[in-house]
């Protein structure tokens, strides 16, 4: 098995188009560092701009975690769509190149080459994410340095603490990880059905954006139904930067405000991933390859 | 004849009257700006302070834990407030409004308006009204403790922040006029974003409803002051 995953990471990391998904990471959180170093306090004003006329801000918001938060909101919208680049081309091209038959040919099973080719796809978006991690939190804390968050709600804005961040950060981008190889799961699954590769990329980016455009239309019709969707729970990382509160309305250092709700989203995930993983599995070792 | 005599009498009656009742609004008047001037004049033994406290914020939208944090003050009029890491937001000319800078120009016309209590202090109502046109502020009403010289509550209308009030309650720095607690109490517009550019995580738990029009509220305890040991430029920024 180990031997198996080491021939599909050296498969993955040898094609070009798997560090396209690194150079576009690089870019737009280089842009947005750009930006909000250029025009940060226009931004700020934007997000308190209720408040900015009767409240004054002490201390630093536009600190490296604020930069990161940014990034992390935009990029997971479009880092999927760089996943299901890789994901999606895992069974497709080899169907595309012709040496699908060749490959199941092998004294190996369907079912640990399938998986060692999923692990390979969901360990390329978990570096994708360490990518992200790097650029997007590390190095914006070293130019922007830190202090506290201003997390600005639609209804509420939650203010955390410097020191109460960076552990949030980590649980965020473990969730993250989760929500990524969710993708990851759901382009291998169309994967096996095309004989090349693009047709399942753009289902796959098809999904997300439709998904994703109904999760954020406040429309009360997709709003009873958002909760089926995996898009919804996949923004579920931001649980983990909000706080429960005392008796006096204070909120409480170091605490999660529903930690049930994000553990059930991640699990959501988790059931999406082996839905997709386990059906692509079941419905390839039942298929007739040909090509 | 009788008529005329009258007529002398009571014009003679309202004279004096008014006399004695402008006689009697000067000697108040006179008494709130002495009033004022004992408690300034106390507060003037502050160059400089830097205070250590912990604020509590309370506005229904603002989710915030409980800060650490540094007060710095120098005479006439530069203050700060400082926060142990992270951010703060803060009523703008609330907080920033020390109780030196309540008394810092001298444009303003003092009115005695009474006396009351505030807990089980006595107090003396002074309200202050600025001279000057382009004054921010509209209208200060000041509850002072006139045994103490210490001003226990003001109420500030202002032009562009709307109505605040600045509650105080004195401890062992009582002698320095300065406060061990001041609560800040002031309007809060409604807080809105669209749910489009949050793009909000809904983890199903219902949302409470917002009280509407409900006073903010600043809470900064100090635990204690160094008094005019000097402080940097570089603290007040």
């Amino acid at each position: 098995m180990w031997s198996l995953l080491k021939i599909e990471l050296f498969k993955v990391f040898k094609r070009p188009r798997t560090y396209i998904a690194f150079i576009a990471v690089w870019a737009i959180v280089s842009l947005i560092q750009l930006a909000i170093y250029v025009d940060g306090p226009k931004y700020m004003d934007f997000v308190l701009k209720d408040i900015k006329d009767n409240f004054d801000v002490i201390g630093n918001p536009l600190n490296g975690y604020f930069v990161c938060f940014v990034i992390l909101q935009t990029l997971l919208i479009h880092v999927p769509l760089l996943v299901a680049l890789v994901s999606a081309d895992m069974i497709a091209g080899e169907a595309n190149m012709g040496t699908l038959r060749l490959l199941i040919s092998k004294p190996v099973s369907r079912t640990k080459l399938l998986v060692s080719k999923f692990l390979a796809s969901a360990i390329y978006a978990v570096i994708l994410l360490i990518w992200i991690a790097i650029l997007g939190l590390f190095l914006s804390m070293i130019i922007f340095g830190t202090d506290g968050l201003i997390n600005a709600k639609s209804y509420e804005i939650i203010i955390l603490n410097g020191n109460d961040i960076f552990w949030r950060y980590l649980c965020a981008f473990g969730f993250a990880a989760l929500a990524l190889v969710t993708v990851s799961s759901l382009g291998f699954f169309f994967s096996i059905f095309a004989e090349n590769s693009l047709g399942p990329i753009v289902a796959t980016m098809s999904v997300i954006i439709v998904f994703t455009i109904l999760t954020t239309l406040d429309i009360p019709l997709f709003q009873s139904v958002k909760d089926y969707f995996f898009t919804s729970h996949m923004i579920g990382w931001k649980g983990f930067f909000e706080m429960k509160v005392d008796a006096d309305g204070m909120a409480i250092p170091g605490t999660i405000r529903n930690l049930p709700a994000v553990l059930r989203s991640a699990g959501i995930l988790l059931l999406h991933v082996f839905i997709f993983t386990g059906s692509a599995i079941f419905i390839f070792n039942r298929k007739d390859v040909l090509s | 004849m009788k008529n005329k005599f009258y007529f002398a009498l009571l014009f003679s009656k309202i004279i004096l009257t008014s006399y004695l009742l402008l006689l009697s609004l000067a000697g108040k008047a006179q008494t709130a700006d002495e009033l004022i001037r004992k408690v300034k004049a106390k507060m003037d033994k502050v160059n400089d302070y830097v205070a250590t406290g912990k604020m509590k914020t309370d506005v229904v939208f603002i989710k915030a834990p409980i800060a650490n944090i540094k007060s710095y003050f120098k005479k006439p009029n530069r203050f700060a407030i400082k926060r142990d890491g992270g951010v703060s937001l803060l009523p703008k000319g609330g907080v920033s409004v020390n109780v030196s800078s309540l008394l810092l120009t001298e444009d303003y016309t003092a009115i005695d308006a009474g006396k009351t209590t505030l807990g089980a202090t006595p107090v003396r109502i002074v309200k202050l009204l600025p001279t000057s046109d382009n004054s921010d502020v509209v209208l200060t009403t000041m509850y002072i403790d006139e045994a103490n010289l210490l001003i226990r509550k003001a109420s500030t209308t202002t032009r562009e922040n709307g109505t605040y009030d600045m509650e105080m309650q004195f401890g062992k720095y009582a002698a320095w006029g300065l406060p061990d607690k001041v609560v800040f109490s002031f309007n809060t517009k409604d807080y809105k974003l669209p749910k489009g550019i949050t793009l909000e995580y809904d983890d199903g738990s219902k949302k409470a409803e917002l009280p509407k029009n409900k006073k903010g509220r600043v809470e900064i305890s100090y635990s204690s002051y160094i008094i005019n040991k000097g402080i940097t430029e570089a603290m007040l920024k």
